[in-house]
């Protein structure tokens, strides 16, 4: 066990950094108002901005597995000029302020954008609508998908899939019987994640999709507008949020173990 | 013993990073010597605010360190113990909450006043005219959320024009209003007259006659905890001065 053992002076500077995040979340679990909890969360507003970041995050986590994980594979697997700047390009929602997201989609999908005027001419407007917070959700979550995923291809063992190749199979049928069940693990954690990160999603949305009640105000959206005037329903809702939060992250968490199981 | 040794030192690196880390941002950045003071402004008076300061310091020497910010944040930061010497607030109401808590030097004095409009695309594509016209289908309309002060005015003139709007987006920030005009998202916005000055070409300000009914007062004063009160009453003096009047002028705001 002897490899196991920690210096002991680790556990200082590990709780410090356990106390920047986890006294916050007390700090606020100690002003909800639980007596009128339920009242707060319920109200029309809450309840629509609720229903909407669902259905919105899962419309946003379904594109992200529709088009993170191809992108993973090619990432991971094919070889061709521009990968890596393919790569870092893919992944740049990922460090770029969620702002720059928003402002980057409205001169793109917007009415003057680059593909949104193009649109807009044959009828077709994104500008506050739900399409438009599902397509900044899928801007920002997108890689989770493709990080989480190309990183599980690239420690698994390629052996397989060209022993199945050998065997005659054909490429598709390697990647769906073989590539896929082992990935399933990563899979399901990067869709969660993608999913956590679309319901999250504050400033590209602002930016880009504007605040509307059932239409456009998600969650995060919501809290900010009651902050304004009702800070105990701001807190009541973002009690909310941090349940779902850590909900997803417990799911998570519990992946990668069973995976190496 | 070199193990022992080793681990001391870490730990004594470790914990010195940590005490710093800790420590910083509490006490030195905001204190207030006889040269500086620093002001807490609504954002609306970003850019006029900028310049007078920059005038303020070649005719003073004493140098304005802005803090930039929505009314309601500034005051909850203030009541908070945040250190600033003079609170210019975009409406009254926040420089109430001030008053009423005894953190003022003395009774505020309006300076300027601020009223909406609509602005639209350059040269207004749409004919907008007024607030009627604002309710037609067509026309998609971006407006400030009621919650937040711009949004609560533009209820009353609503009200007082007998318009129903029908906005595709109820934003927290006149300024995102004003982007969602100035991007082309949408063809029309109400923001403050101000905005519509500050964006100058890029939008086409249709004024309404309800505007002038709802008016927005901006109140300047210098808090008690000021440790240069002196200078902060100077500061305000040549805010209300005809040299602030006029910048004020400029950029848009009309006179108390």
């Amino acid at each position: 066990m002897s490899h196991a053992g920690l210096p002991r002076w680790l556990w200082l500077p590990a709780a410090c950094g356990a106390a920047i995040v986890i006294v916050p979340i007390i700090g606020l679990l100690t002003q909800v108002p639980y007596a009128s909890l339920w009242g707060l969360i319920s109200s029309d507003s809450a309840l629509s901005a609720l229903r909407l970041s669902l259905q919105t995050s899962l419309a946003a986590t379904g594109l992200c597995v529709l088009g993170g994980v191809p992108l993973a594979f090619v990432l991971a697997r094919a070889r061709f000029p521009g990968r890596r700047m393919l790569r870092s390009l893919g992944l740049l929602p990922l460090v770029l302020p969620p702002v720059v997201g928003g402002i980057a989609l409205l001169y793109t999908f917007g009415r003057m954008g680059l593909i949104g005027r193009y649109l807009e001419a044959g009828g077709i407007s994104i500008a506050f609508t739900a399409i438009a917070v599902v397509l900044a959700q899928t801007f920002v979550s997108l890689p989770f998908m493709v990080m989480t995923l190309e990183g599980a291809l690239r420690s698994t063992d390629p052996r397989y899939e060209r022993i199945a190749a050998g065997l005659g199979a054909s490429p598709t049928r390697t990647l769906l019987t073989v590539t896929v069940p082992v990935l399933a693990p990563a899979l399901a954690s990067g869709t969660v994640l993608c999913f956590a990160r679309a319901l999250g999603e504050f400033g590209a949305t602002l930016t880009f999709a504007g605040s509307l009640q059932g239409r456009t105000r998600t969650m995060p959206l919501e809290i900010y507008l009651a902050r304004e005037t009702d800070p105990a329903s701001a807190i009541a809702l973002s009690a909310v949020l941090m349940v779902i939060a850590f909900t997803i992250v417990v799911a998570t968490y519990r992946t990668p173990k069973q995976a190496r199981a | 013993m070199k193990s022992t040794l080793t681990t001391t030192g870490a730990l004594t690196a470790v914990a010195t990073l940590m005490l710093s880390a800790c420590s910083s941002g509490s006490g030195n950045g905001g204190e207030s010597d006889s040269g500086s003071i620093i002001v807490f402004a609504a954002a609306s008076l970003n850019q006029v605010f900028a310049d007078l300061g920059e005038s303020f310091e070649e005719e003073t020497g004493i140098s304005v360190d802005f803090s930039f910010g929505g009314s309601p944040d500034l005051a909850a930061q203030m009541q908070a113990g945040a250190p600033a010497d003079v609170f210019a607030s975009a409406n009254e109401r926040n420089m109430d909450k001030m008053t009423d808590e005894e953190l003022m030097e003395g009774q505020p004095q309006r300076f300027a006043t601020n009223a909406l409009t609509i602005v639209t695309a350059p040269d207004n594509p749409r004919d907008v005219e007024d607030l009627h016209s604002l309710s037609a289908d067509d026309i998609s309309l971006v407006i400030c959320a009621p919650e937040v002060p711009c949004g609560a005015a533009t209820q009353e003139v609503a009200e007082l024009a007998g318009v129903d709007l029908s906005p595709v987006s109820e934003e927290n920030a006149v300024t995102d209003v004003l982007g969602k005009v100035t991007s082309g998202q949408a063809d029309a916005g109400l923001v403050y007259v101000t905005d519509a000055t500050g964006a100058g070409d890029d939008v086409t300000a249709v004024d309404f006659p309800e505007a002038a009914e709802v008016i927005n007062n901006y109140p300047i004063g210098v808090l008690k905890s000021s440790k240069n009160s002196e200078a902060a009453g100077q500061w305000v003096d040549y805010v209300v001065s005809d040299t602030g009047r006029d910048a004020l002028a400029d950029a848009g705001f009309g006179t108390p």
